[in-house]
C-alpha cells in the first residue's frame, strides 16, 4: 500500500487485510513489552491543519508503538498562519525526510493533492479531509463491530448479513461517508437516520437506505447503531429548529438504547456532545463501544502505518507474501 | 509451530509432565522488512501461564543466517523473561551470519548458499522429507 486516501477507492481484500494486521497489533497491546521495533528509523510526520485530539493522539501513539519518530505539525502557531501553502509547507517535510505524512485538512482532497503532486515522496494518510472521508476511522469502526461479533475468531471475516444504522449530521460528515462505502463493502447493510436538512445531495447514488424515523429504524433491531456528532463549527445553527428538538427526536436516549436488542452495540467516533446525539446513559452503557473504539483506533492505524512503510517502498500495490 | 505440536507431546511423554505449545511470529520484529513487499503477520499464541521464569526451546525447521532466531529472541522478550532459551533445530544447513547457535540439531547439512533447503511435514504437505533445490 502507498497511501490511504480514501475508502472509496479500496478493495475489500486490502480492506480486509488492514483489519486483520490490526488484529495482530491488537494482539501485542497485551505485552509485558508494548513497543515493537518494527518502524525503527522511520519518520512520521502528523499534519493537521484542523484541531483534533484524539485523532491525533491515536496515529501518535501507533507511531510509537512501532518505533517510528513522530513529529507533530499542527497548523495554528505554525508559517501556515503566515500564509504559507500547503506546497511549500510539503516540500518542507520533505526536505526533513518524513517517510509517512498523516494529513488532515479542511478541504476536501487535500490529501489526494499531497500525495499525486509530485511533492513528496513520503505515504500520505487522509486523517480527515473537509467533508469527504476519514478512512481510518471507518476502518476502525468495522474492526470494532467485527471483533464485538466474532472475538478471537474475526480474522478473514467480513460483515455480511449485518444491520448498521448511522444517525445524525450526515451532510458534514466524512465519519459517515467512509462508513458508508467500507461497511457496505464488506457487505453490512446500512441505513441512514437523519434530519431531512442533513441529507446529502447525491445520497441516491450511495448503497444506502434513508429513513428520517429514528424509532422506526431501531426497532427493526440493528447489530450496531452509530451516533455521528452535531457538527456545531459547520452548521451555524440553521439546519434544525433547536437543540432540544433534535436530541428529542434524532438523539440516542436511555429509552431508545433499551429498544435495542441485547447484543446490538451503540458506536459514537467522539467528541461526543452528551445529552444532544447521545445521551449519557447510553454512551456509558456495557452497550456502548465508546471507548473500545479508541483502543481499536490505535490497532487500525498501527496496521495502517505498518502496511505503507514496512515493506519495500516501490511496492505500489502492497502485494502481500 | 507443526515440529512444536508435534515435539511437545513426545517431551511431555518422556518427562512425564505436560510441555505447553505456543507459536511465535517474528514478522514485526526482522531486520529485512524494508527489503521485501510487505509481509502479512500470523498470530502469536502463547500458553496461558505464560513464560515467565520457564525453560522455553525455539523449534525452527532450518537454521540458516540466525537472523530469524535474533527476531525471534526480541519476540520473546517482549511476551515475558524466560529462565532459559533452548533452540531446536531440524536442518542446521550452515551460513551463520550472527553468534546464534543451535541447542539441539536434527541433521548437519552441509549446503551452498544458492541451494535452497525445504523442509515438507505430513500434517501441511502430506509427507515427511527434505529436499535441496540447487
Amino acid at each position: 500500500m502507498r497511501h490511504l486516501l480514501d475508502i472509496r477507492t479500496l478493495d475489500r481484500e486490502q480492506a480486509l487485510r488492514i483489519l486483520d494486521v490490526a488484529e495482530d497489533m491488537a494482539d501485542t497491546h497485551s505485552r509485558e513489552v508494548k513497543k515493537l521495533p518494527t518502524l525503527l528509523g522511520k519518520t512520521v510526520v502528523n499534519l493537521f491543519f484542523e484541531d483534533s485530539t484524539r485523532t491525533r493522539i491515536s496515529f501518535e501513539a501507533a507511531a510509537k508503538r512501532l518505533s517510528a519518530d513522530v513529529i507533530n505539525f499542527a497548523a495554528k502557531g505554525s508559517s501556515v498562519s503566515k500564509g504559507e501553502s500547503l506546497k511549500d509547507t510539503a516540500q518542507t517535510l520533505q526536505a526533513m525526510g518524513a517517510d509517512a505524512v498523516v494529513v488532515r485538512h479542511s478541504a476536501s482532497g487535500a490529501p489526494r493533492t499531497l500525495a499525486t503532486s509530485g511533492w513528496i515522496s513520503a505515504g500520505v494518510v487522509n486523517a480527515g479531509d473537509g467533508t469527504h472521508e476519514h478512512p481510518t476511522q471507518a476502518l476502525l469502526d468495522a474492526f470494532t463491530i467485527r471483533k464485538r461479533r466474532y472475538g478471537r475468531d474475526s480474522r478473514g471475516r467480513d460483515l455480511s448479513g449485518l444491520r448498521v444504522v448511522i444517525v445524525g449530521d450526515v451532510l458534514h460528515s466524512r465519519v459517515a461517508r467512509s462508513n458508508v462505502w467500507l461497511l457496505s463493502l464488506l457487505g453490512a447493510v446500512v441505513t441512514l437516520v437523519t434530519p431531512p436538512t442533513l441529507v446529502p445531495q447525491n445520497v441516491s447514488e450511495w448503497p444506502v437506505r434513508v429513513l428520517y424515523d429514528l424509532d422506526a429504524a431501531l426497532a427493526e433491531g440493528p447489530d450496531a447503531g452509530m451516533m455521528l456528532r452535531i457538527q456545531a463549527e459547520r452548521m451555524h445553527a440553521a439546519y434544525f429548529p433547536t437543540e432540544r428538538e433534535y436530541s428529542r427526536l434524532w438523539g440516542l436516549d436511555a429509552v431508545r438504547a433499551a429498544t435495542l436488542p441485547d447484543d446490538s452495540i451503540v458506536m459514537h467516533p467522539g467528541p461526543m456532545n452528551r445529552g444532544l446525539e447521545i445521551s449519557s446513559e447510553a454512551a456509558d452503557s456495557p452497550r456502548s463501544t465508546v471507548l473500545e473504539q479508541v483502543t481499536n483506533g490505535v490497532s487500525v492505524r498501527m496496521a495502517v502505518l505498518y502496511l505503507l512503510l514496512a515493506g519495500e517502498r516501490n511496492d505500489e500495490e502492497g502485494k502481500v507474501k | 509451530m507443526t515440529l512444536a505440536e508435534r515435539l511437545g507431546p513426545i517431551i511431555s511423554g518422556i518427562a512425564e509432565t505436560d510441555i505447553p505449545v505456543g507459536s511465535l511470529d517474528i514478522t514485526l520484529f526482522r531486520d529485512d522488512l524494508a527489503k521485501h513487499p510487505t509481509r502479512a503477520p500470523k498470530r502469536t499464541e502463547i500458553p496461558a501461564d505464560g513464560i515467565d521464569g520457564r525453560t522455553v526451546v525455539l523449534v525452527d525447521d532450518v537454521l540458516f543466517s540466525g537472523r530469524s532466531i535474533r527476531a525471534a529472541l526480541d519476540a520473546l522478550q517482549s511476551i515475558g523473561r524466560p529462565a532459559v532459551v533452548r533452540l531446536a533445530i531440524l536442518v542446521d544447513r550452515g551460513h551463520r551470519e550472527l553468534p546464534i547457535r543451535p541447542d539441539f540439531v536434527g541433521k548437519n547439512i552441509p549446503s551452498s548458499r544458492a541451494e535452497r533447503v525445504n523442509v515438507r511435514l505430513r500434517e501441511l504437505d502430506g509427507s515427511d522429507e527434505v529436499t535441496i533445490e540447487s
